[in-house]
């Protein structure tokens, strides 16, 4: 699968619940430190589905990155089982894992993590030269609107731009689910509806199941469904019978 | 409308994103990568040195020894038929015998006031000696019949400027004869000249001579007799049963013991040499190389600990677990790599150089060196294994760190009250003081790793120069404060107890003590060695024997005392009882106990009271010479009188042999040395910088933040500069420390039977060692400083940490 570069329309479709690209069974997450122990996640029961497009909402320290490390296989669940399709990826051993990462996942961090000493382009080759079926970093930067700063460093460039390489670098290897925390945290609402389109279109053209945590309750009228998480629980689910498209939010 | 060609392979043979990251990073810290990578040379230069040019003179003393047929077991005696000779011969296991005879006589050198001392062996005329040949240098090989030809060792030769056609005077047998150089020759079995009795060579007093074996017989009645053989022995043979066989079969005739080329002094002193050379290939490449580990491993655990982040994003994407850590080896190995190529060409190249000098030194014929692969890939791997040593564990903790770390920053550092609080000494201390402080309280374990790095740096300065003060002290030790005398003289035959006022009468002679030294073979079980027990009377006040751990010895009234060496050697411990076979006069065989140990730094050696060995003995305070303590100004008198005396067999000079050991095993020592401590140089700076480095990486964000609040360049750099200082000025104790550790290491790998390194570190080499940190630390510090001046305060605030 790849992204249609003829002039096919983006087809508006809409996600296909016969299949579950994630499941998670009452998944639990304690950080132990020292003697206090944070329950980050309380017990999540979750289905997403294919093609879908979900955001997450709930206040900081509610447990969204925590659940979206776990989805991406970043970290392990205290209690609980989750799947990816038909796999059970809380059996998987560390191989299978670092597998799984590589070939299914594309992540956008919270604090971006780009390599200080590669360039925006090298970056993104970083992901691409280990993925299966990647697009040129050239063009994924393109499509984040840094065409003209491929060579800059991580240093040479603004917070905004630094988070879109990263965003740059999570679609690069057009990944069967995107995974984005917080991806337009640090952009002015121009930027934002750039990079909210990229975010749109790899979802809409590719079939990407995606999720993306924000704080922004704005952006949560272009997903299919939204998800609201509070105090490691999901407190509300929500489904959009519309979906607005970027241009279309209201900030 | 949208993107893209997808890629068929992702996996080019072309340079990855991960690769760029590599030559980024290494580019970024390049002064700590190249500062480390000169450690690691520095080791494998002076291991590869080592090593080669041990291999190098190993293979060229085989090939000396080979082609100039050096005999393998020596024997002499007093007087034996030539019949014996084919006896001998008979012996199962001899390949080859050749009789000989060997005579010291006293020389008369014009311009050298005290008389010299002649070895003269007997060699065919009309053909090359069977064993033990020589190698012309200059001139030519003896002529049958022309009287009073000769060949002379090419050192004394040199010595005294003498060169072929030159005549000069020696004593046979009591005529003084004129004797004509025609040639000027090198032989295995004098590699080194050392004079009988002793331990050192010595250049100007001892001359080798060859002369034709019928002028030589006739000038000592030894025709068709002999008083010396040498055999070789056909492959496989036991040494010790021909040895055996053949001190039974030369006991009639005086034998006076044979042995192997183990006790062979010329061969004896080149093996310790070897030995010394191998203990260099190991100690200090050991040591260097252990230095390095540790530097390797607190930079690399420190850019590990920097690049946390960077690693858990590169397992978010997928990157295994190997694919980092290979990461971060890759990292390593391009330093070390790198180190040990520039190693190992410096270090052929000096062991090249070095095996000149030493073939020089030596005068081997011909030397042979060649750069063996073997070396290299053992150097090679040394650094490996060092480097995988040094950095296993940061490497671990990149390869076991949790993807999901890299959802988080590092949480903020804890500063707790310190000390410095709690004792209310706050104000005592400017704002950058306590800062300083607080720093050094809050990671105790950071200051401490820093400490032992700067630490190693002093200790391996203090062993570049340790051997140097070793050498000094043991001359200082063995001619200044036990052996006393300005002049020892030895006797042909032991003189009667009489003669003791004679030597009192000799002109200058302010003091005389006279001794009694026996030949003899001590044997205690299936071990043996062939010693001179020296006799000594009680009131001695030139030949003292003093213990050099204890600082002070009493002979024991009737037993033997041995030099602790000897002990170890016979493995004997007081309380055990020795056989005692002597090797002159009656030949008796006694059973001694030994009742005292004595600590010694040279030789193998075994005293005696002189009045338990006279009673033995059965003997009157017979002398075989005497130790004198000489007015200066009639010194030229006294070596006149003495070299008109045939019974005098020999004379020494205090003089002469602190000059001896210094041209011989001071002066390798010094050059070995020399390299050492330049590389130790280079060592201290790599750590010492490196320390300074890692401090500033690890804090320029809040050096940055000082500076936007306000601080002067001067105040920030000075946080940071004082702590290197306090860093610095707390490892040097602790370096001198660790110095001796490594002295005594050091020490012990050059320990032979002959010689001793005793462990003592002058002032000036531990002010050299903590000068010369002092001196990289302040250059380390104005490189940071510099560094903190130029800071991009942007960029370094920007940067996330
Ligand atoms: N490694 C960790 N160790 C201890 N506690 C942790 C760790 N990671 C997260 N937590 C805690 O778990 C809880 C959930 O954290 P999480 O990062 O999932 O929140 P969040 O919803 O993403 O918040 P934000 O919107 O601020 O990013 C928080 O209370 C947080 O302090
Ligand atoms: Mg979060």
């Amino acid at each position: 699968m790849s992204l249609s570069s003829d002039s096919v329309p983006a087809l508006v479709q809409s996600p296909d619940t016969s299949v579950t690209v994630f499941a998670t069974e009452d998944v639990t997450k304690v950080y132990e430190m020292g003697e206090v122990e944070v329950q980050a996640l309380r017990g999540v029961d979750l289905e997403l589905f294919e093609r879908e497009f979900v955001v997450l909402l709930g206040p900081s320290g509610s447990g969204k990155s925590t659940l979206l490390n776990i989805l991406g296989g970043l970290d392990m669940p205290t209690t609980g089982i989750v799947r990816y399709r038909d796999q059970e990826i809380t059996a998987f051993d560390d191989a299978a894992m670092t597998r799984y990462r590589r070939d299914h996942v594309g992540f956008v961090f919270q604090f971006y993590n780009l390599i200080p000493s590669l360039t925006a382009k090298e970056n993104v080759a970083l992901v691409t030269e280990v993925a299966l079926n990647p697009m040129e970093p050239e063009d994924a930067l393109g499509l984040v609107g840094l065409a003209d700063r491929v060579d800059h460093f991580p240093a040479q460039l603004s917070g905004g731009e630094q988070q879109r390489v990263a965003i740059a670098r999570a679609i690069a290897k057009q990944p069967d689910v995107l995974l984005c925390d917080e991806p337009t945290g640090a952009l002015d609402v121009h930027t934002g509806v750039v990079v909210l389109e990229v975010i749109d279109r790899i979802n809409r053209e590719l079939g990407t199941t995606t999720a993306v945590i924000t704080h922004n309750a704005a952006i949560s009228d272009m997903a299919h469904r939204v998800i609201s998480m509070k105090d490691g629980r999901i407190s509300d689910v929500r489904t959009n019978d519309e979906r607005l498209s970027p241009e279309q939010l209201e900030w | 409308m949208l993107i893209t060609r997808p890629r068929s392979s992702a996996r080019q043979l072309k340079m990855t994103a991960l690769h760029r990251k590599l030559l980024r990073d290494l580019l970024h810290m390049k002064g700590q990568a190249i500062a480390i990578s000169l450690v690691i040379a520095s080791g494998i230069a002076v291991f590869v040195m080592a090593v080669s040019a041990h291999e190098a003179l190993t293979l060229t003393r085989s090939a000396y020894y080979d082609r100039y047929r050096f005999a393998e077991v020596f024997a002499s005696m007093k007087r034996a038929p030539l019949t014996l000779a084919d006896r001998i011969a008979q012996i199962p296991g001899v390949a080859q015998v050749e009789p000989r005879v060997v005579m010291d006589v006293t020389l008369d050198i014009e311009g050298l006031s005290e008389p010299a001392i002649g070895r003269m062996i007997s060699i065919p005329a009309d053909r090359r000696p069977g064993l033990n040949d020589v190698y012309l240098k200059e001139g030519r090989y003896i002529e049958p019949y022309h009287p009073n030809e000769v060949l002379v060792s090419d050192t004394f030769v040199e010595a005294h400027g003498l060169k072929p056609g030159d005549s000069f005077e020696a004593i046979l047998n009591g005529n003084r004869q004129t004797l004509h150089i025609v040639g000027v020759a090198l032989s295995p079995e004098y590699v080194l000249q050392i004079r009988p009795g002793e331990i050192i060579p010595d250049k100007k007093r001892f001359a080798i001579i060859w002369m034709d074996e019928r002028e030589l017989d006739s000038a000592f009645d030894m025709e068709g007799a002999f008083n010396n053989i040498t055999l070789t022995l056909l492959r496989g043979t036991s040494e010790r049963e021909v040895i055996t066989r053949l001190d039974d079969l030369i006991e009639p005739y005086g034998g006076a013991g044979s042995h192997g080329r183990d006790e062979q002094l010329s061969a004896r002193f080149l093996d310790d040499e070897l030995k010394g050379l191998r203990a260099n290939a190991i100690v200090s490449p050991t040591i260097f190389l252990s230095v390095a580990v540790f530097l390797l491993h607190v930079v690399i655990t420190r850019v590990i600990s920097t690049q946390r982040e960077q690693i858990a994003a590169l397992k978010a994407f997928g990157y295994t677990h190997w694919e980092v850590g290979l990461h971060y080896m890759q990292f390593v190995m391009v330093i070390t790599t790198f180190g040990a190529i520039v190693g190992i060409a410096a270090g052929g190249w000096l062991g090249k150089a070095i095996t000149g000098f030493y073939a020089e030194f030596y005068r081997f014929p011909e030397y042979l060196y060649r750069f063996d692969l073997r070396v290299v890939a053992i150097a090679l791997s040394m650094s490996v294994i060092a480097a995988v040593i040094g950095t296993m564990s940061a490497v671990r903790q990149a390869v076991l760190l949790p993807p999901a770390e890299a959802m988080r920053p590092a949480p903020p550092a804890q500063f707790r009250e310190t000390l410095m609080e709690r004792l209310g000494l706050s104000r005592v201390f400017s704002a950058s003081g306590r800062m300083i402080i607080r720093e050094l309280e809050r990671r105790p374990w950071k200051a401490l790793m820093s400490t032992v790095g700067i630490a190693f740096a002093v200790a391996v300065l203090i062993l570049g120069r340790f051997a140097v003060d070793a050498f000094d002290y043991m001359m200082d030790f063995q001619y200044f404060v036990t052996q006393r005398q300005d002049v020892s003289v030895t006797f042909v035959e032991p003189l009667s107890a009489d003669s003791q006022f004679e030597l009192q009468q000799l002109p200058g002679v302010l003091r005389s003590e006279t001794y009694r030294a026996v030949g003899a073979k001590l044997r205690h079980e299936h071990r043996y060695r062939n010693v001179a027990i020296l006799g000594l009377s009680d009131n001695r006040e030139l030949y003292r024997l003093i213990d050099a751990r204890e600082h002070q010895t009493k002979l024991p009234k009737n037993g033997l005392m041995l030099s602790d060496k000897l002990a170890e050697v016979l493995h004997v411990e007081v309380g055990d009882t020795l056989t005692v076979e002597v090797l002159e006069g009656e030949r008796p065989t006694w059973e001694v106990p030994v009742e005292a140990l004595i600590y010694e730094f040279q030789g193998t050696n075994a005293y005696m009271s002189r009045a338990a060995l006279d009673d033995l003995l059965r003997e009157e305070g017979s002398i075989s010479g005497a130790y004198l303590r000489v007015d200066g100004t009639k010194l030229d008198t006294l070596y006149q009188q003495l070299k008109e005396t045939p019974r005098v067999a020999g004379v020494l000079l205090k003089d002469a042999a602190l000059e001896g050991f210094q041209e011989t095993v001071a002066e390798n020592q010094y050059i070995m040395q020399g390299f050492n401590t330049m590389f130790a140089c280079i060592i201290a700076f790599g750590v010492v910088y490196n320390t300074a480095r890692i401090s500033l990486s690890e804090r320029s964000r809040e050096m940055g933040t000082l500076r936007v609040i306000g601080f002067t360049r001067l105040e920030v750099s000075s946080i940071l500069l004082g702590e290197l200082a306090v860093i610095t000025l707390a490892a040097i104790p602790v370096g001198f420390g660790v110095g001796y550790l490594f002295a005594v290491a050091l020490a012990k790998g050059f320990e032979t039977e002959l010689f001793r390194i005793p462990i003592v570190l002058s002032p000036e080499t531990l002010a050299f060692a903590a000068g010369v940190t002092i001196i990289a630390s302040v250059i380390s510090g104005l490189i940071v400083r510099r560094q903190i001046d130029h800071m991009d305060l942007v960029s370094v605030l920007k940067q996330k940490e």
